[in-house]
């Protein structure tokens, strides 16, 4: 059965050197997209990918990270909607790429799907109230 | 079927008063026809929440001992420049104001974290506010700094006073340029990638009494989740405004001046605004009876996001350059579709201004009405309307010549 779920990962600043990605490819057979990196020599890393592949290959892959001591985040836990901020003025709704933010046409709520965030973060700033949060 | 406000009071203080808020009155109109629902109908509740820049609070913090005379001194408020220019204890914290050590848009886009609007909602929240005072010492007042935590419930008087709100209509902003700007108006994409718009529309105070018939000075409102009252017409108020038939401004026009008793408001109502790349400011929440005094009153309350027009103004040129030039009219029935026709592309649309809050407003008011404990007031004077000869005037700048005295 194929998978694709989108993951955080958080390197320890001794394996930012390592080609540990090159190996996901290579020895796991899984297919990534980078939706952002930040790497800095010396520290610590983060990566947010969309892993897809067998569910088989993803296991043994996600083992492997963890084995080699990455920490794993599921990327909905990393934005997250203060909601007692949140005022539903609908500004975000333009902002946001993914179709994460939507604007309900009845309620004229504003619905964060978190499925679809990929933690771009433009609508952190662009949030009048400043409802969005990080927590990486 | 004239009623008085007098009258509509007496039902109101008996429980009997039939409420319904600018948004049910539509289909109610529709379904009993106006002059039924004219006789039935007491009071329509309306409802705007959006950012409005030229609010502020102004309070007395009590004499300290020795004493300190404040104004013409400097004073900050969890670091936020105040306005320190009254007597000895009296203050005013715009919502603008920024914190000296901000970079405002040195880093463009600034983020505006925590200016005047974010101090005043931690007011009303209950929090401590850091006061930091230096003054120039008198023989009366003698002391020159003063540190301390201030708190609302300490405060002898703490009153928010808004210069310009609940505008009546608004520009609908657009951006014709290659570049992301970054406006009052929220973030612009380049190429007519997203449209802006800040009014609540069919719910807004002033486009349901378009000709100021029944909202003058003196009448009592919903303000910042408490109750409060308007002072005066807001400054910019432009009565004068191209209208539709219906009476509906066509662009900006009434603005109103509304005061309140801090103490009795809540920070739900009064949110502290980040716009970025623009600057700090207050969200303030504002709700207005309007009694039915008759059926044209009435038929005013019942006009719908169809048919309220506003001008598609472009802020990478028009508006900083303060042409009249417009990309065109959309109602906000369009507006709320999501999407517009502009130029011959489809673009999407967002809300500055929060409906679903606006909605809780007039129905907190409605409530409050149907409970007996909002009384409606008689204006002492009428907000100045169309005849009132009003002209918008811009700045006439002067060159000042070198060698000029004052």
């Amino acid at each position: 059965m194929a998978i694709s779920k989108r993951v955080v990962l958080h390197f320890p600043s001794r394996l930012v050197e390592q080609p540990i990605i090159y190996k996901l490819v290579k020895d796991y057979n899984l297919v990534l997209n980078i939706l952002k990196a930040s790497v800095t020599p010396k520290e610590e890393g983060l990566l947010i990918l969309e892993l897809s592949g067998a569910r088989e290959d993803y296991d043994r892959g996600i083992q492997y990270l963890t084995d080699i001591g990455v920490r794993i985040q599921s990327l909905g836990q990393n934005i997250m909607r203060n909601d007692a901020r949140c005022t539903h003025c609908g500004a975000c709704v333009v902002i946001c790429p993914t179709g994460a933010l939507t604007l309900d046409p009845k309620t004229r709520m504003v619905n964060f799907h978190e499925d679809k965030c990929t933690a771009c973060e433009l609508c952190v700033l662009a949030c009048p109230p400043r409802a969005m949060e990080v927590h990486f | 079927m004239a009623k008085t406000i007098q009258e509509i009071n007496e039902k109101i203080r008996q429980g009997k008063a039939v409420v319904a808020t600018a948004e049910e009155i539509i289909d109610l109109v529709k379904q009993k026809g106006t002059q039924k629902a004219a006789r039935e109908v007491d009071v329509v509740t309306t409802g705007t929440f959006g950012p409005m820049c030229s609010s502020g609070i102004y309070f007395n913090i009590g004499h300290s001992r020795p004493r300190i005379k404040l104004g013409g001194g400097r004073v900050y408020l969890n670091d936020v420049l105040a306005y320190a220019a009254f007597a000895a204890t009296d203050l005013y914290l715009g919502a603008n104001a920024l914190p000296d050590d901000d970079p405002r848009n040195r880093f463009h886009p600034g983020e505006f974290n925590y200016g005047g609007g974010h101090v005043i909602e931690d007011l009303v929240a209950g929090k401590d506010i850091r006061l930091i005072a230096t003054a120039y010492g008198t023989n009366c007042y003698p002391r020159r700094k003063l540190e301390t935590w201030i708190n609302l419930k300490d405060l002898n008087e703490a009153v928010l006073f808004n210069l310009r709100n609940a505008y009546q209509n608004y520009n609908v902003a657009a951006n014709t340029s290659e570049k992301t700007i970054y406006t009052y108006m929220g973030v612009l994409k380049p190429h007519l990638g997203n449209i802006n718009y800040a009014t609540a529309g069919q719910l807004s105070p002033l486009l349901n009494d378009p000709y100021y018939k029944t909202i003058g000075i003196g009448t009592r409102i919903f303000l910042g989740g408490g109750t409060g009252y308007i002072t005066w017409h807001g400054t910019q108020h432009n009565p004068h405004a191209p209208r539709s038939e219906n009476g509906v401004p066509r662009q900006s026009a009434g603005t109103l001046a509304v005061i309140g008793d801090l103490k009795q408001m809540s920070p739900r109502w009064l949110v502290g605004t980040s716009m970025l790349g623009y600057g700090a400011t207050l969200s303030v929440g504002i709700g207005v009876p309007i009694p039915i005094l008759s059926e044209e009153i009435l038929r005013y309350t019942t006009v719908k996001d169809e048919e309220i027009f506003a001008p598609v103004v472009d802020y990478s040129e028009a508006y900083p350059g303060r042409s009249s030039e417009i990309l065109g009219e959309v109602s906000y029935g369009e507006l709320k579709s999501g999407k517009i026709l502009i130029q011959e592309k489809e673009v999407p649309t967002a809300s500055l201004s929060s409906y679903p809050r606006a909605v809780e407003i007039a129905n907190t008011l409605k409530e409050w009405i149907m409970k007996g404990e909002f009384l409606l007031t008689e204006p002492v004077a009428p907000l100045p309307g169309v005849e009132a000869g009003i002209t918008f005037k811009p700045l006439n700048e002067r060159p000042i010549e070198d060698n000029r005295r004052i």
